[in-house]
């Protein structure tokens, strides 16, 4: 090694020390907050569902794998089970009325198509809690669609929307639908027409091209929207609350009450693991398909 | 032949009806719950349980302010909005611009710290900050719920100025230097301005995702005073009065304005910037 060169890695080592400054004044504090107020809070919660449940509630430290055994009781066995199907449900309901409507979207000139889709945020910026309010006022006893039906004499007496599964489902696929539809549009617009072009030229009909050529390209698109809306669908407990009024009970709800009315920590952690777990089969799942750094996220 | 032709061109025809039917039908259930709110503000009824005639008793309610409780949660909502608006862009800016442009150890897992808030299901990640909290002795309150909101603001904002910054901000950042600006001044007044709209956006997204927020809010209020979704979400099953629908037909107005005004803004410069 030359006197030069060591001069020169003695310089690159000086100038990497300068960098530092900004580097930890840039990058420092997202990291600190991520690790204080992310990673931290989920290494605790895994810690406490192994936790046993204090008899007043609260936690007594001492290793149990009690909140486990008693997911596994029938009574949150099966709304763990309702839970997903339900999530699966609205998952399958998004993609199936979202993927049309972003191709539409796609498929008109960009500044229509922005406008478009300026106009499906705009509801959106209305209170999430009022929106929920306003289908329970739709669907409600003496509501519009109750009215409508009596006067036009298809019933006799109000139908009973209110607190029941479907109206549930209602609010959860209408408030997770632009979830679906965003990153669906956006993988469709990326969609290069003159692949589709070529796949009919070759002699490929539109539903072949479809297949072949359309669904495959806009897989990420797709595979983004599952994960933005089951996971969310899986763990609410707002919907449920308000259009189930208590009467419908999702996982969220489950996990919220551990931390109200029933005091029982540990189940409740061991309820949000069993979520992490799920999301993060999900997310490896993903991971097959595309990178995490390309989920299409707002 | 042309009889083919003009059966191919009706079914076109037919197939764009029922497209644009559809789509229509689609923005028609997704406006349909504003326009319920927005009627409803006008129920001449002392609860929202039926319809019972025109009446704008709750709007001169709302202005004559005499129900103070309502303008409380609202005003204490826009202050948390404010404030995480203002940490998590702040935070954003500087996590978006040094996750980008230095290496470091551990920052792949910072990266993915990043991707939970925005990915897991905000119940887990409010009960883990309320078992944390409760533990460790913090005080709920409003220091609390600012913490639960910029933790999932922050990520949102680093993710969209992210996608703002490009190749181009390097050399741009170099040739100020080369000029003999310091650090400070560069990043004042020649990365910032170039990654404005993305910091807009990210702004606009935490303001409107804190605002809104049920979960966060819920778990970490430990009863003190509850933002206006909390409010609603609690006083739902007793029947919400009108001037909730009042209160939220006008917020909803003010939206849509301040967001024509900036876009009518932002309009006018980008014609200025093209005419010089």
């Amino acid at each position: 090694m030359t006197e030069g060169h060591i001069e020169e890695q003695r310089k690159e080592k000086a100038r990497r020390k300068k960098s530092r400054l900004p580097m930890l004044a840039q990058a420092g504090p997202v990291s600190i907050w991520m690790i204080l107020f992310v990673t931290i809070p989920l290494l605790f919660i895994i810690y406490i569902s192994f936790m046993t449940r204090g008899p007043f509630g609260g936690v007594v430290y001492k290793f149990s794998l009690e909140s486990y055994k008693t997911l596994l009781d029938p009574i949150y066995f099966t709304v763990i089970l309702k839970s997903l199907r339900v999530a699966l449900f609205t998952t399958l309901l998004c993609l199936l009325l979202g993927y049309p409507f972003a191709y539409y979207i796609a498929k008109q000139p960009a500044e229509r198509a922005s406008k478009l889709i300026m106009l499906l945020m705009i509801p959106f910026w209305t209170n999430s809690m009022i929106r929920l309010n306003s289908w329970m006022l739709f669907f409600q006893t003496a509501g519009p669609v109750n009215n409508v039906l009596l006067k036009l004499g298809l019933i006799q007496k109000p139908i009973m929307f209110l607190y029941t599964d479907p109206l549930v489902m209602l609010g959860l696929v209408t408030g997770m639908l632009p979830f679906a539809v965003l990153p669906m549009y956006s993988s469709i617009e990326k969609l290069q027409k003159n692949l589709l072009e070529a796949s009919a030229d070759l002699g490929a009909g539109p539903s072949l091209t479809f297949r072949k050529v359309t669904l495959p390209l806009t897989m990420p698109g797709i595979v983004s929207a599952i994960i933005l809306v089951f996971i969310p669908s899986l763990g609410t407990y707002t919907v449920t609350d308000m259009l189930g009024g208590g009467k419908v009970l999702y996982i969220g709800n489950i996990i919220k009450n551990q931390f109200g009315s029933i005091r029982n920590w540990p189940l409740g952690a061991a309820l949000s693991v069993l979520l992490l777990a799920i999301t993060a089969l999900l997310i490896f799942l993903y991971t097959r398909f595309a990178h995490v750094d390309e989920l299409e996220v707002v | 032949m042309e009889q083919m032709k003009t059966k191919r061109q009706g079914k076109h025809r037919l197939g764009h009806f029922f497209a644009t039917l559809y789509i229509f039908i689609m923005y028609a259930v997704f406006y349909l719950p504003v326009v319920v709110m927005v009627v409803y503000s006008f129920n001449d009824a002392r609860k929202n349980y039926s319809w019972m005639g025109f009446t704008t008793r709750w709007y001169t309610k709302l202005f004559s302010f005499s129900n103070s409780s309502l303008w409380d949660t609202l005003i204490y909502s826009l202050i948390i909005a404010v404030l995480a608006t203002v940490i998590s862009t702040f935070i954003g800016v500087l996590g978006a611009i040094g996750l980008k442009k230095f290496e470091f150890r551990g920052k792949k897992f910072i990266n993915m710290m990043l991707y939970v808030p925005i990915i897991v299901p905000e119940i887990v990640l409010a009960v883990a900050t309320l078992i944390l909290f409760v533990t460790f002795g913090i005080k709920m309150g409003l220091g609390s719920i600012l913490i639960g909101h910029c933790t999932f603001c922050i990520p949102y904002a680093v993710v969209t100025i992210k996608g703002r910054i490009s190749g181009d901000n390097d050399t741009l950042e170099e040739a100020s230097m080369d000029l003999g600006a310091n650090r400070i001044q560069t990043f004042t007044k020649v990365t910032i301005p170039t990654i404005m709209p993305g910091v807009m956006s990210a702004a606009f997204l935490s303001f409107t995702l804190s605002i809104d927020d049920v979960v966060m809010s819920n778990m970490l209020a430990g009863g003190s005073q509850s933002t206006l979704p909390v409010m609603i979400l609690s006083l739902n099953r007793t029947g919400l009065t009108g001037d909730v629908n009042a209160l939220t037909t006008v917020m909803i107005c003010v939206m849509v304005i301040s967001m024509l005004i900036y876009s009518a803004i932002r309009k006018r410069i980008a014609k200025k910037e093209a005419q010089a």
